[in-house]
């Protein structure tokens, strides 16, 4: 069972775009936005309040790669291997920050809920492949060393 | 209109027509996987592709999705098409688990027949392959996604025609799967194991379970027949191999449009051939009191010898024998014709004497007819809006609740009048959650705003109806304030009804068991069809007073003449013309007085006016309210038998049971609730000594003295033809005939070349004038105290009818829902201190039972409902027989109780 309190925030957020089935996507949007995931419960109680179905919410959620189920870390990051990363060796990075985290293509996030590690298909900045962004900043021309300084960066950030 | 040139021949077509739509009209065949009829296009499968040439350019694309240009070339098996075909067969099966040989749907299968068609028998791009589990959680069927080619035709059924939308694509690109969740399985969603999407499967993807028993090779006939539960009166195949019934087959019958319920398509079969069945006749030894079993000629001689000394010792009113609904009509003319003409009595009735009695009372009285006004298609299609009182069709008629559901889609407005927050609720514009038993205020309050909006048909009324006057003064009173009041709703949101319902060219009243049920049940039919004539909503297309029926034939059974006023046809027993004709018939002398209603048989049956009771497939001790009293009655009678299918809680206290046959062992017809009437045909037939229910009758008659010569079902048709101006036109001969091709022919159809009646009473009502009932308020006769403060509403719910002796004989219909429950108020719940799930003791004055208690907001605070199916905790143990002074029909959406922890 969920808190009461994610309820009222979906009350919140349902108001302002209106009890519409158009609302269906920023209110998934919003609600991500609030806990960097989509609770299932949640879902299930939005589709109701705006006249969809269950299924379909759940079929519309699970179609865009940005809705996520699952709890992500408070840093998310998505490394780019798009055709410009790949090239620009993208992939090492990306071994770099799950060798230091210890995830995998199926474990996305640590256990301390600091970091969600996934891949994207492209950021729009292959200028400066291979990129990554954590949360909402991009971090250009990346090497699986200046990952592993950002990492503790954040991670100091935090201790600190 | 467009021209254009399909395979070189010239078509002409409306504006917006599709290419594919276009060749249909034309014969020329175009493949299809996905396409769906009357549902936009998905244009998923890619298999309708066409070569489109135009002002000198070429193009492919789906005939399903393009919509035809004036001067189109159309190519439907170029070269180039056919090539495009077999690639895209060649795709579909690179990631479809080809196991034709093992697979339930070999044979049936539109994917297999397209292959075969264009000559591709392997997929030249193996590769990866879906590895998805089997979903086989849904109880009747497993979804494998393994098969599936994600042509959406599934999704799309449940959502746009069935109107339901439990299932949709989960994930995207090769991950694709059709699902209720992501991760919950079908079972867990809002599925309704209706199985229409089974029958859109184009491959072996959705399958029934029990398709695991047959090939669809081996059956040996499909034989075209009317569904036995409620009176929607859908049409479907019953599919027999070796003598059994193995499946059905929806059907594209005028009522269902091809669709059917669950209880349709898996609970109609499994009871004709359920071990249970009683197999021989069976007589009561009186000193053991168990039933032995007997031949025919013992107990048909038994019955006939008893029903007779009872006669002449105590006179013909003290026999009386009720007709069963869900038996054919040619059935029931028979048990009716055989208390008139044997027992010498009107005392015969039909079980809807406690469903729809007050309908056929009320709107005889009112306009001179009790059946539903209009067709469902009618009233689903061309309706602007649905006035929806007392009724739940998605559970209780599934298939016109699924018609309703794609109106409302469709964009006709809804107003829901029902004391609960059935599924429609959800979807109304407007929900009047009124405090049960308020009907007659609640229509008064709706015509108060009409005439103070000054929005009454003044010309309809004045031309086609009387008593207005003396209405009108009645409903002086009722201010929407009162009136929100008396039933606990918002006194705007009645107005905001009545103005809509007004103001709506095309709205009919949709209602049901809601208004009639009560001990004021005439006068709220009575209430609907003052509604309907004030604003001139009767006699045309979209609109009318509809009565959903109960029973597939308790239509039928009032028609029959199964009632104590009236012979076949509503002619009236009391009117001496009448009689005579029946007299000249039947070569008798008849009984001019109205006979005993059902409902006062029992009570009399106690006080010893009525010593012998004959029922044809009923069981009152299930059905009838205040159980108790119904087993105390029949324990008083000297002589009481059941004509039967099984050993039904009623059937303990017979003296004797005759074993009948079922629906799908017999010839005949049902009328269903439009007043369609249909065919019912012989499938099997089951091992064992039962009989054909005409022939126990007939053999019972002449062993009372009455003459009566062995008649086919057909044969008995036109005997009832003969005698009822209504059914005048109506034979088997002619039902099974080109004319009526499958549609069946709605009375009145008066003559051989008569098409039958769809709309009633255009431009006359059949009372000649309309008449208005001047209704005021009364309410319940047991209202809520001290000692029982909860209201009692019962119901029925979607995967049983009844008393279950039908559909309790499907396994998974009772792993679905197989024990009593009551639903009842979070508030009053907090206040007794239990939870959702808890046992609970139930007591009403009248008896107590034990159930499970189901907490939620769907009843308004003090009040609750139970279906009445389950044995394990029966609400007729509770229910109030009061009856209603005009239908004599009890009141078993009100009586008080109180509910406690157990």
């Amino acid at each position: 069972m969920l808190d009461q309190s994610f309820y009222q925030k979906a009350d919140e957020i349902i108001a302002f775009y209106g009890k519409k089935p158009a609302s269906l996507i920023p209110i998934m949007q919003d609600i991500q936005g609030v806990y960097r995931y989509l609770p299932e419960e949640l879902l299930t109680y939005v589709a109701e309040q705006i006249g969809v179905t269950e299924a379909k919410a759940f079929s519309v959620a699970t179609f865009y790669e940005n809705f996520s189920f699952d709890a992500k870390g408070k840093y998310v990051i998505k490394v780019c291997d798009g055709t410009a990363c790949h090239v620009r060796k993208s992939i090492p990075v990306l071994e770099e920050l799950y060798k230091k985290l210890g995830l995998s293509k199926t474990k996305k996030t640590t256990d301390d809920m600091m970091f969600t590690v996934e891949t994207v298909s492209c950021l729009g900045a292959c200028g400066l492949a291979p990129t990554m962004m954590v949360n909402e900043e991009v971090y250009p021309r990346m090497t699986p060393e200046k990952a592993d300084e950002l990492i503790d960066k954040l991670r100091g950030g935090e201790q600190g | 209109m467009i021209h254009l040139t399909i395979d070189g021949i010239p078509v002409e077509v409306e504006k917006g027509t599709t290419i594919l739509q276009a060749a249909r009209q034309i014969g020329v065949e175009i493949p299809t996987l996905c396409y769906l009829e009357d549902v936009l296009p998905d244009g998923s499968c890619r298999l309708c592709v066409v070569e489109v040439t135009n002002n000198g350019r070429t193009k492919f694309d789906t005939a399903c999705t393009l919509r035809c240009s004036e001067g189109d070339e159309v190519q439907t098996m170029s070269e180039k098409v056919v090539a495009y075909r077999k690639d895209t067969l060649d795709l579909l099966l690179s990631d479809h688990r080809v196991h034709c040989f093992s697979c339930e749907a070999n044979g049936d299968c539109k994917l297999q027949d397209y292959c075969f068609e264009y000559g591709v028998t392997e997929t030249s791009y193996p590769g990866e392959m879906k590895d998805m589990p089997i979903d086989d959680t849904n109880k009747f069927f497993t979804y494998d996604p393994s098969l599936c080619i994600l042509c959406h035709r599934c999704v799309n059924t449940c959502k746009e025609i069935v109107g339901r939308g439990a299932i949709d694509t989960m994930d995207r690109g090769f991950q694709s799967v059709i699902g209720a969740h992501y991760k919950h399985k079908w079972n867990e969603g809002i599925c309704e194991s209706c199985g229409n999407c089974v029958q859109a499967c184009p491959t072996g993807a959705l399958t029934m379970k029990r398709r695991k028993k047959y090939r669809p090779y081996q059956i040996d006939k499909k034989i075209l027949t009317t569904c036995p539960h409620c009176a929607t009166g859908c049409q479907y195949y019953l599919l027999v191999k070796d003598g059994k019934i193995v499946d059905t087959e929806a059907v594209n019958g005028p009522s269902n449009k091809g669709l059917l319920c669950v209880k349709g398509r898996s609970g109609c079969f499994d009871f004709v051939q359920s071990p249970e069945r009683i197999k021989y006749p069976l007589i009561k030894n009186k000193e053991t009191g168990e039933f032995e079993r007997a031949t025919w000629d013992e107990a048909l001689d038994l019955v006939a010898s008893k029903f007779m000394e009872i006669k002449k010792q105590y006179g013909s009113d003290s026999l009386a024998g009720f007709a069963c609904s869900r038996s054919p009509n040619e059935d029931i003319y028979m048990v009716q014709k055989m208390v008139r003409c044997c027992f010498g009595t009107n005392n015969t009735d039909n079980c809807a004497r406690v469903c729809h009695s007050a309908s056929v009372a009320g709107l005889a009285m009112t306009l001179g007819s009790g059946a539903m006004t209009n067709p469902i298609e009618d009233i689903t299609k061309n309706a602007d809006l649905i006035m929806l009182v007392g009724s739940n069709p998605e559970e209780a008629h599934p298939v016109v609740g699924m018609q309703i559901r794609q109106a409302v889609k469709r964009g006709c407005k809804l107003i829901v009048v029902d004391p609960r927050d059935i599924g429609l609720a959800k979807k109304a514009d407007i929900h009047l959650k009124l405090k049960p038993g308020t009907n007659v205020a609640f229509a008064n309050g709706i015509m108060n705003v009409i005439l103070s909006e000054g929005l009454q048909d003044d010309k309809f009324i004045a031309e086609r109806t009387e008593g207005f006057e003396e209405l009108k003064e009645i409903v002086k009173d009722y201010i929407p304030e009162k009136v929100a009041e008396i039933c606990h709703i918002d006194a705007d949101d009645l107005r905001k009804a009545a103005i809509m319902y007004a103001k709506a060219d095309r709205a009919p009243i949709i209602y049901c068991l809601g208004v009639t049920e009560h001990s004021t049940g005439t006068e709220g039919v009575m209430s609907m069809s003052n509604m309907a004539m004030m604003v001139g909503k009767l006699g045309r297309e979209g609109c009318g007073v509809n009565p959903l029926r109960g029973q597939n034939n308790v239509q039928g059974a009032c028609d029959m003449g199964a009632q104590p006023n009236v012979y076949p046809g509503y002619q009236k027993v009391t009117d001496p013309a009448v009689r005579e004709k029946f007299e000249k018939a039947w070569g008798v002398k008849l009984d001019p007085n109205i006979g005993t209603h059902a409902t006062d048989v029992f009570p009399k049956a106690i006080t010893g006016e009525i010593k012998g009771l004959y029922i044809y497939g009923e069981d009152p001790v299930v059905t009838d309210p205040d159980t108790t009293h119904i087993i105390k009655a029949l324990k008083s009678l000297d002589f009481f038998v059941l004509q039967e299918l099984f050993m039904t809680e009623t059937a303990q206290y017979a003296d004797v049971i005759l074993p009948g046959v079922s629906y799908a062992e017999k010839e005949g017809t049902f009328t269903n609730t439009e007043r369609r009437v249909q065919r019912v045909r012989k499938a099997v037939t089951v091992p064992g000594e039962m009989r054909l229910d005409t022939d126990i009758i007939i053999d019972l008659m002449n062993r009372m003295g009455y003459p009566q010569p062995h008649l086919t079902s057909a044969q008995i048709m036109d005997e009832i033809a003969s005698l009822t101006p209504s059914f005048a036109g109506i034979s088997h001969e002619r039902l099974d005939s080109e004319e009526v091709h499958g549609q069946g022919l709605q009375w009145p159809c008066t003559s051989k070349d008569h098409p039958g009646t769809p709309i009633m009473h255009v431009g006359k009502f059949s009372r000649g004038l309309g008449w208005f009932y001047p209704a005021k308020y009364v309410p319940s006769a047991e209202l809520p105290d001290e000692e029982y403060p909860i209201i009692l509403m019962t119901g029925r719910i979607l995967y049983h009818y009844t008393t279950r002796a039908m559909t309790g004989k499907t396994p998974e219909l009772m792993e679905i829902e197989g024990k009593s429950f009551i639903e009842m108020n979070i508030v009053d719940a907090d206040k007794l201190g239990i939870k959702n799930g808890d046992k609970v003791r139930v007591s009403s004055r009248r008896g107590s039972i034990e159930s499970t208690a189901r907490v939620g907001t769907k009843t308004s605070p003090g009040e609750s409902w139970m279906p009445f199916h389950f044995p394990d905790g029966n609400a007729n143990w509770l229910t109030n027989a009061a009856l209603d002074k005009y239908a004599r029909i009890p009141e078993y959406k009100v009586c008080a109780i109180k509910i406690e922890k157990a």
